[in-house]
């Protein structure tokens, strides 16, 4: 796998822009290629439109403008990407009423998988997240973190080729959060499987990527992407070394530049949003 | 878990010695006051009339249970079917709706003359008021809950290109149960109440006396004692339908409980 991202395509936005229904215009002129093995990760304030983006790339909402292509076509075109693409959200978003097993399940059963094969898939989907174990447990019995997992499972059990990640550690404490980001890594490796992960903290984006997209707010547009060198396995000491310290300061800095930058004309932009939402 | 006991206990044992105490008080002060028993008869007196007329009694109850659950079973029916239509299309809920909160706040005693009018079958029309009062609780209900669903799954049922009746089954019916049994113990209680008040706007006697009637003509021939026990029964009739749907809701949703037990064990 090459950690500097020199695959082929998976999805490219071409100069997307989305305004929604009511005027708020959340992403503006994005262009950027997600390649095959990348661990990309999307970093930014809050109202930036990191979420609306991996909506787009998941093909849940359209662009107002630009074009997407998923493995060089539309999305309906790409033979089912639905069971290309596993989503994980902020909240594990699991159903109360359902077994882990059938929970993880899900994907399979509305594709009609038959329920032997579907089963055998959960079981490993399970094993890989370590939660082999908990497969009969209801949701509501299980920790922050062992639901998170869950929900990871699920998302690998249609062995996707794209995993979408949406702040999936943001509710979880720090030790859990960081015992989850390094079996993700573990995951993403073994799996060959290409993630793009959004999240507002800038040590978890460093700590995870390949690359690191920087964002900025008002509105939401690509400020710098910076790719991390470091090899992986990563682990702990690498959260300590110079290199992680000088990447985050450099993905902080471009922030605060932006932010900066935006200031004197940001007021008005902000005020007028305010007015077309009402 | 002693404490949960304790708890479990309090729940039956406060609300028994509550009708201990008022039963008590009631006895004692018709006994020492001398009231005559066509203005407050005593609850001894209640009880014997309840054994006395039990045979009239027992009939007029089987009527008017039978009618109320026949109601609750059509309200039922029609007040899922509905919500399910409902939560199909957004044009036919906003044109339909209004008219289903129509039905609940127009008195049920001034629609009731015209259902009887016309239907021809007595039975059928005291049904069909009964319905009327219970199904909208049942619609509100049904149709918040299937529309209460989470953002997330939907989002994630549709990037698995589940079909409209995949989300339906799987995802929407589970997520509105536990509302839809929340609709269905408000209706039970007033599937009684609809089929006692078309019992006293028909006033129907004879072989189809329902409780109503026994109340009705109790209160004209000054047989309080009887009217008293009828209202008893109507009483009883009321707990018995609500305690059954809280049982039946128990049982739909506690597989989600047992379920759990079975991993624990």
């Amino acid at each position: 796998m090459s950690p500097t991202g020199e695959g082929d395509a998976i999805v490219t936005l071409s100069d997307v822009a989305k305004t929604y229904d009511n005027g708020t215009q959340a992403l503006e002129r994005i262009d950027l290629a997600i390649r095959d093995g990348e661990f990309v990760t999307l970093v930014g304030p809050s109202g930036c439109g990191k979420s609306t983006l991996l909506h787009l790339v998941a093909g849940l909402s359209r662009p107002s403008s630009g074009r997407i292509e998923w493995w060089g076509g539309p999305f309906d075109e790409t033979g089912g990407p639905g069971r290309r693409i596993g989503l994980v959200f902020q909240s594990p978003t699991l159903m109360p009423w359902a077994s882990v097993a059938a929970n993880v399940r899900l994907p399979l059963d509305l594709a009609h998988v038959a329920r032997p094969d579907a089963n055998a898939a959960a079981a490993q989907a399970l094993a890989r997240v370590g939660l082999a174990a908990a497969s009969a447990r209801l949701p509501r019995q299980l920790s922050g973190g062992m639901r998170m997992r869950a929900s990871i499972a699920r998302a690998l059990v249609t062995n996707p080729d794209l995993l979408l990640m949406d702040e999936p550690f943001g509710a979880l404490d720090e030790f859990t959060r960081q015992r989850l980001e390094s079996e993700l890594l573990e995951l993403w490796s073994a799996q060959r499987v290409t993630v793009v992960f959004v999240t507002h903290s800038i040590q978890e984006a460093v700590f995870l990527s390949t690359r690191v997209v920087v964002m900025g707010a008002h509105p939401g547009r690509i400020l710098d992407a910076m790719s991390v060198d470091e090899p992986y396995p990563r682990s702990d000491p690498f959260r300590l070394s110079p290199t992680f310290a000088a990447l985050a300061q450099q993905v902080s800095a471009c922030v605060a530049k932006a932010s900066a930058d935006a200031l004197p004309d940001s007021a008005p932009a902000r005020a007028d949003v305010t007015r077309r939402k009402r | 878990m002693r404490r949960g006991t304790r708890t479990t206990l309090l729940r039956f044992a406060a609300p028994f010695a509550v009708a201990v105490v008022v039963i008590a008080a009631w006895q004692f002060l018709v006994s020492v006051n001398r009231v005559p028993p066509y203005i407050i008869p005593s609850p001894l007196l209640v009880a014997q009339t309840l054994y006395a007329d039990r045979v009239l009694l027992l009939n007029s109850l089987g009527v008017t249970l039978g009618i109320a659950l026949a109601a609750l079973a059509f309200a039922t029916l029609l007040g899922v079917a509905t919500a399910l239509i409902f939560v199909q299309s957004r044009w036919l809920e906003m044109s339909l709706f209004p008219y289903a909160i129509l039905l609940q706040v127009t008195p049920i005693v001034s629609i009731a003359p015209l259902i009887i009018i016309w239907v021809r079958d007595t039975r059928t029309a005291l049904v069909l008021c009964a319905v009327v009062v219970a199904i909208f609780p049942i619609i509100s209900n049904t149709t918040l809950g299937l529309r209460s669903v989470d953002r997330g799954l939907l989002d994630l049922f549709r990037l698995s290109r589940a079909s409209r009746w995949q989300t339906l089954w799987r995802l929407r019916v589970p997520s509105a149960l536990p509302y839809f049994f929340g609709g269905l113990r408000i209706a039970s209680g007033l599937a009684l109440i609809g089929a006692v008040v078309a019992e006293f706007v028909a006033g129907t006697g004879g072989q189809g006396a329902g409780l109503a009637y026994q109340i009705l003509l109790a209160g004209i021939q000054l047989n309080i004692p009887r009217l008293f026990a009828a209202l008893v029964l109507i009483a009883l009739a009321g707990i018995a339908l609500f305690a059954a749907t809280v049982g039946l809701s128990r049982i739909a949703l506690s597989r989600w409980h047992e379920s759990a037990l079975d991993a624990e064990s």
